[in-house]
């Protein structure tokens, strides 16, 4: 077969993110959804930070994220270095493909059929799981949220809750449908139903496939969060464990990632640590009883070293994925993480996506935004996801031919007759006569002002153009 | 070129430039010191609200407290190590009142099925304990392997008060991991827990439903 074939995606159509927005505003059970979720995250949230000073621990966590990614390539050699001392294999892919026939290549030399997953949203934007079973190779989710959106045949709408979007009525559906529960609102059972048939899979997974959420430099160390325990099952039961993550999570020591972990728990659910705190720094030693006898990390770029060459976008790549400013967007808030159809959503989705999939299919991206900045004010590492989305509205419709944008298919939403009115209105402001007679002209004529005014009307009145400008008024005062 | 090279060098070629390297002051993390006493108590605090069972032992009584432990909970079989003192006090102890003693002395291929269906509980040691968060440190090893802590449905650890740190920050230092980590290290904070379903929370999704922490103080 072609090493180049690209495996056919499970794409939702990103464009459409305003029919998708509209959808789910008219959708009680949506908004309700996420409403009361969003709201018990964000008072969770702080409550957790009682008693520290944010600000300086907020500080601390964009330094250490600075700091790691000042030294990336060094870090990476030296992460790679330890991990191979320590028996763990290191490949790299510079794109979600390669990685995906990396895993293939690890499992097809093990003869493996089937892989467990534990959460990993790397994994998500490599679209791993309909590439395996493309291959042949059954890939099961295992964490408990993304089992429910795997089999629902959906795609999580939240980075650490995967299935905030189902109720527990149409959770126990599904699972009688799939797995032949019983019909019950009883979560207890559900839980521990879901418990027996994965506790079957973890024991018969030839191969487990993780994330990663720190790898440390210094030690060559593998930092896995996680509440389950299903994340320690897939890099313990099977015999071979597959980490994959993204170049841009390896800090240098562990101190980094106590400042970091400190941050990540209590913004993303409000939680002062999670249960469980795994930390993998290599295969089983011959004299151990458990663990997988094969570790292998994967390394993917997939547009991070893009991102990582201009000095603004870079502060996209700090980001620890909590979730947080999904957490406290008023956009996501009302129309779900599905309304994006991107691997992230809400304001993490908006400023990473449009590098991965470029600026033409992620056009819509950097707008789905009111800029009220609730996401730069709680993002853990400080990014300024606002500054960010101004920076790539004005990338998405850039016409600059001499200096042209960054970002993969710039000036996609640019239109020529936008950019004219904004030119007019420019010089118009340039030059005090044509502006006095301008708006002279338009308060004398505002009766001829037309009543709707595209999107902008479909929810607001228009607003009225006064009798008089603001100078007439200011010089019949004498001022 | 291969992805390896092709990343590093994208990423050591930047068009940016150089990238200034800022300070980072790790001093927010560390907590005045608490004595012994509050950390107890915020180590116990933390547990149980996340739905743990605090111990207070002593070197004395600590193996009754056990029995009464998984004699409530219908243990029939408590997985124990074979050479850490708490196995061997155990094995010696030659008490009636604890369940069968089963040891982890074979490699988990041999006695998988029987570890995940027949095994009720299991006892580990700890390397200490973090107040502020908590949590319990394990370092998994050939006595007491990775799966103990995990698979049975009731974990029991044994912490040592004299062993409890205030932060992470501070047991890391203090234990120097930055010499070298184990193939495996961990933080539990609690029994295995989900909230995946409507945000309501469910005990013992994949791990232990409940962990148990004697404290010998
Ligand atoms: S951008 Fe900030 S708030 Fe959002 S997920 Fe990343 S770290 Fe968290």
């Amino acid at each position: 077969m072609s090493e180049t074939a690209e495996h056919t995606g499970h794409h939702i159509d990103v464009k459409e993110f305003h029919p998708r927005a509209q959808a789910a505003i008219h959708d009680p059970k949506i908004r309700k959804n996420f409403r009361s979720a969003m709201d018990g995250l964000m008072s969770k949230r702080k409550t957790a930070f009682e008693g520290w000073d944010l600000e300086t621990l907020r500080d601390l966590g964009a330094n250490v994220r600075l700091r790691a990614l000042a030294n990336l390539p060094d870090l990476l050699e030296q992460l790679e270095k330890k991990l191979i001392e320590n028996g763990i294999r290191v490949h790299w892919a510079v794109d979600g493909d390669e990685a995906c026939r990396i895993v293939r290549d690890i499992c097809k030399a093990r003869d493996a059929k089937t892989v467990i997953k534990g959460k990993s949203m790397v994994s998500e934007e490599m679209e791993l799981n309909h590439y395996l079973e493309e291959q042949g190779i059954e890939a099961l989710e295992s964490d408990l949220g993304e089992y429910i959106v795997q089999l629902a045949d959906e795609t999580p709408s939240h980075i650490i809750m995967p299935a905030i979007h189902k109720n527990t009525g149409e959770i126990s559906q599904l699972l009688h449908e799939k797995t032949g529960t019983d019909l019950s609102n009883d979560v207890e059972y559900l839980t521990a139903s879901a418990r027996l048939q994965l506790r079957e899979k973890f024991m018969n997974a030839d191969v487990g496939v993780s994330g990663v959420n720190f790898a440390v430099a210094e030690t060559g160390t593998l930092c896995l969060v996680e509440n389950e325990g299903n994340g320690r099952m897939t890099t313990t039961v099977p015999k071979c464990h597959i980490a994959v993550t993204g170049i841009e999570k390896v800090v240098p020591s562990m101190e980094d990632v106590s400042a970091l972990l400190a941050l990540l728990t209590r913004s993303a659910t409000g939680q002062h640590i999670t249960t469980y705190f795994n930390m993998i720094s290599g295969p089983r030693k011959a004299e151990e009883l458990d663990g997988p006898e094969e570790v292998h990390l994967v390394l993917v770029d997939n547009g991070r070293s893009s991102i990582y060459q201009d000095d603004e976008l870079l502060d996209t790549l700090r980001c620890i994925r909590c979730g947080a400013c999904m957490n406290h967007c008023p956009v996501y808030t009302r129309v779900g993480g599905h309304a994006y159809g991107t691997t992230y959503p809400g304001p993490i989705g908006k400023i990473l996506m449009p590098h991965l999939i470029g600026l033409d299919e992620g056009r819509h991206l950097p707008s789905a935004s009111s800029l009220c900045g609730a996401c730069g004010e709680v993002c853990p590492v400080k990014i300024p996801i606002p500054d960010l989305l101004v920076r790539l509205r004005q990338e998405s419709v850039d016409g600059d031919k001499l200096h042209p944008a960054k970002v993969r298919g710039h000036g996609a939403k640019r239109s020529s007759m936008e950019a004219m009115i904004w030119k007019g209105w420019a010089w118009m402001h340039a030059s005090p006569g044509i502006y006095r007679f301008g708006t002279g002209a338009a308060s004398k004529f505002r009766a001829l002002q037309p009543s709707k005014a595209g999107a902008w009307t479909d929810y607001r009145t228009p607003p009225k153009l006064a009798a008089k400008t603001l100078h007439q008024r200011m010089k019949e005062r004498g001022q | 070129m291969s992805s390896r090279e092709t990343i590093l060098q994208r990423l050591r070629n930047r068009t940016g430039g150089e990238l200034t390297v800022p300070e980072c002051d790790f001093s927010v993390l560390v907590r005045d010191d608490w004595s012994t006493k509050e950390r107890i108590e915020r180590f116990e605090k933390m547990i149980e609200s996340v739905h743990g069972e605090v111990h207070h032992c002593t070197e004395d009584m600590w193996m009754e407290r056990l029995a009464e432990v998984l004699n409530t909970r219908g243990a029939r079989n408590l997985l124990i190590p074979k050479q850490h003192e708490i196995g061997q006090s155990l094995r010696t102890a030659g008490r009636n009142d604890l369940p069968e003693l089963l040891i982890y002395d074979e490699p988990i291929e041999s006695w998988q099925s029987h570890l995940f269906n027949e095994v009720d509980a299991s006892i580990t040691s700890t390397r200490g304990g973090i107040a502020e968060t908590g949590s319990l440190i394990l370092w998994p090893n050939e006595d007491e392997p990775r799966l103990m802590s995990l698979v049975p449905p009731v974990h029991i650890a044994v912490l040592r008060a004299a062993e409890l740190y205030t932060t992470f920050h501070e047991a890391m230092k203090a234990q120097n991991w930055a010499a070298g980590m184990p193939t495996n290290a961990l933080l539990i904070s609690g029994p295995s827990k989900t909230a995946d379903i409507e945000q309501t929370l469910a005990y013992g999704v994949h791990g232990p439903k409940e962990l148990i922490v004697l404290i010998i103080e």
